[in-house]
């Protein structure tokens, strides 16, 4: 049997493992495990820590995270978190008001970030529990991102059409804190870093403008990353610029329920494996035979010929699935995804 | 018609402002300019609203859309006096949510189809509750994109119930585009996947007086 690092990295190189891999991303409900509110589990790397190793005793999924809430990032330059008890925390005001004001803008200094340290705290201590067995995934909101939560969609929108100029700027800072960023999560300890895209999704963009901005930013920024990367589109669409991702070094891709799941991989062809679909929203009303039928659904669309970790399609499951659909998940996945899946070719 | 709004639809992508202005003026109609406005800038709306369910048009064309049209009334139209005469009263919020972006991106479809919208920003249960019966709304749309904040939206129906008031709750957002049966779930009475949809369904339940 191979250890869950093996698994991955056998997914990752496009090749079949022993099973299936299986990222589940219970973020939040380490709080649950931990009888803490959301914002007391999330201030503590202990906490988080704890949790993880729990989740995955509990569901025995290939991977721990180190990812808390992409709030974060704006935390680290400055700008307010907002918690509630039932769901994930926000982000508040946005903390750049004008585009003007993006001239004086300065970075945060990872190793002088108090946010920041807690989190390459939290890696370190999960890597000490992992070793060689599970990889640590660490991750970063992509430059290209990143703006909706420092200035708001509509302001950043206005920004990328009308300020030309300024959303230059712009990207050439948030490059600058990404590198600095996924550099010391990899130096603590994370085996792979997610780079979270979203907005360069042609659900949000349409794909000319992603050629012209998030795709040659993310090229950059993955260049410079020292470790094996993967893009996640949180759940927007990636089907029509797979061709543009398999140029920016990523591995993997991740795919949202909006596509077929069986499409995205064909169309990777072998240059990028495929992590998904399964509908984080929808799972919250699954029964234990819906979630059977989804999870075998996902492995008979990908899992032929390897290069496919199924996982949720936004990278978190919401507060609001239960343990019950967790583990129907979990117990498919071990039951059907054991390579080699000759029963795709007879059933479905 | 169908030949303008497809050289409106290629403009509007464009982000072609004069070239939208000239067709819109050009289009006239014997109900006069403003008429002819709705009707195209609806009609065009529409249709770039579905070519995103579709995967075949991008977020941020149909604000750019949206945005050049409202760009388009305030430039060529007289500033309008009141409501239309007949029309349903309408508001929209962001419900216990940060995000604003669907909350706008359905306002200015609702302007292009010449509507008047209260418009209550972001807003909690017991504001809206006193809003929406001050201003003695008929429909209430609400736009949200958190989990938490969609399925919030039941206890305010409930409350809205109790108070006895007669409104129509139309939802949309990132959730129930997820999760199909979500708003019959929370109450709502209609639900829409893209921002245009909203004129659509405040059509349908103002039973054809606008
Ligand atoms: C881009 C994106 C991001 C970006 C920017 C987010 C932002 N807006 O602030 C980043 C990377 C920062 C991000 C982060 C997060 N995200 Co995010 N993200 C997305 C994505 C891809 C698009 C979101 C968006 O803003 N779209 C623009 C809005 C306007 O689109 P929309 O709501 O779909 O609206 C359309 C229609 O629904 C309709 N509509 C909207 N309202 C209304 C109202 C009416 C009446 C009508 C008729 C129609 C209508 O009109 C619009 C266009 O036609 C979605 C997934 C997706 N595929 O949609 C996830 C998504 C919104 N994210 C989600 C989450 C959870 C988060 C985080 C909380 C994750 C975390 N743990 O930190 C953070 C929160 C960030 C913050 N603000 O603090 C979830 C939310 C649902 C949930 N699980 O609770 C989503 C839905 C992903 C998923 N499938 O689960 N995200």
């Amino acid at each position: 049997m191979m250890t869950s690092l093996q698994r991955i990295a056998a997914a990752l190189a496009c090749r079949e493992p022993d099973r299936v891999p299986f990222f589940l991303l219970p973020i939040l409900h380490g709080a649950r495990e931990l009888g803490l509110t959301i914002r007391e589990y999330f201030s503590r790397p202990r906490h988080v820590v704890e949790g993880q190793l729990r989740l995955r005793r509990k569901y025995g999924h290939d991977c721990l995270t180190a990812f808390t809430y992409a709030a974060l990032e704006v935390e680290a330059w400055g700008g307010e978190v907002i918690f509630r008890d039932d769901g994930p925390p926000n982000a508040g005001a946005p903390i750049i008001r004008s585009a003007d004001a993006i001239g004086q803008l300065v970075p945060p200094e990872v190793g002088r970030t108090d946010c920041l340290l807690q989190g390459l705290e939290t890696l370190r201590m999960l890597k000490e529990a992992a070793g060689d067995e599970v990889p640590v995934i660490g991750s970063v909101i992509a430059p290209f991102s990143l703006p909706v939560m420092q200035l708001g969609f509509e302001a950043y929108l206005d920004l990328i059409y009308d300020r030309p100029d300024a959303f230059a700027r712009l990207m050439a800072l948030n490059e600058e804190f990404c590198v600095a960023w996924a550099n010391a999560q990899l130096a603590a300890g994370a085996s792979s870093i997610t780079y979270v895209d979203p907005v360069g999704s042609p659900t949000i963009v349409p794909r000319e403008l992603y050629l012209r901005t998030g795709l040659p930013i993310a090229q950059r920024t993955l260049a410079r990353i020292r470790g094996t990367t993967a893009i996640s589109f949180a759940s927007g669409r990636c089907l029509g610029i797979i061709d543009d991702v398999a140029t920016t070094g990523a591995a993997a891709v991740s795919v949202s329920t909006d596509e077929e799941l069986g499409a995205v991989k064909r169309a990777c062809r072998g240059r990028l494996a495929v992590v998904g679909n399964l509908n984080g929203i929808a799972m919250r009303s699954w029964s234990e035979a819906d979630a059977g039928r989804a999870v075998k659904r996902a492995i008979a669309s990908a899992g032929p010929g390897g290069g496919f970790i199924l996982s949720d399609n936004h990278g978190e499951i919401p507060w609001q699935v239960p343990e019950s659909v967790l583990l129907s998940i979990s117990h498919a996945v071990h039951t059907w995804g054991n390579y080699p899946l000759t029963w795709t070719q007879t059933d479905e | 018609m169908p030949h303008t709004v497809g050289l409106l639809i290629d403009a509007l992508l464009a982000l072609d402002r004069s070239r939208v202005r000239r067709i819109l003026l050009e289009a006239g109609s014997p109900d006069g300019l403003e008429a002819a406005f709705e009707e195209l800038m609806t009609t065009a709306l529409e249709e770039i609203g579905a070519e995103w369910e579709k995967g075949r048009v991008a977020l941020s064309q149909i604000y750019m859309a949206g945005r050049i049209c409202e760009e388009a009334i305030d430039e060529l139209l007289p500033p309008r006096e009141g409501g239309r005469h007949g029309a349903p009263r309408l508001a929209i919020a962001t419900f216990d949510d940060y995000h604003m972006l669907g909350k706008r991106l359905v306002y200015s479809m609702l302007r292009a189809a010449g509507y008047q919208v209260f418009d209550y920003g972001r807003a909690e249960l017991e504001s809206l509750l006193f809003r929406v019966r001050e201003d003695r709304v008929d429909i209430l749309l609400l736009s949200v994109l958190m989990l938490p904040a969609a399925l919030h939206i039941a206890d305010l129906r409930r409350r809205i119930d109790q108070a006895g008031l007669k409104l129509k709750v139309i939802v949309g957002g990132a959730p129930f585009r997820f999760d199909a049966t979500l708003w019959r779930e929370v109450g709502a009475d209609a639900m829409g996947r893209t921002a245009s949809d909203a004129i659509t369904l405040v059509r349908r339940f103002s039973g054809g007086i606008a």
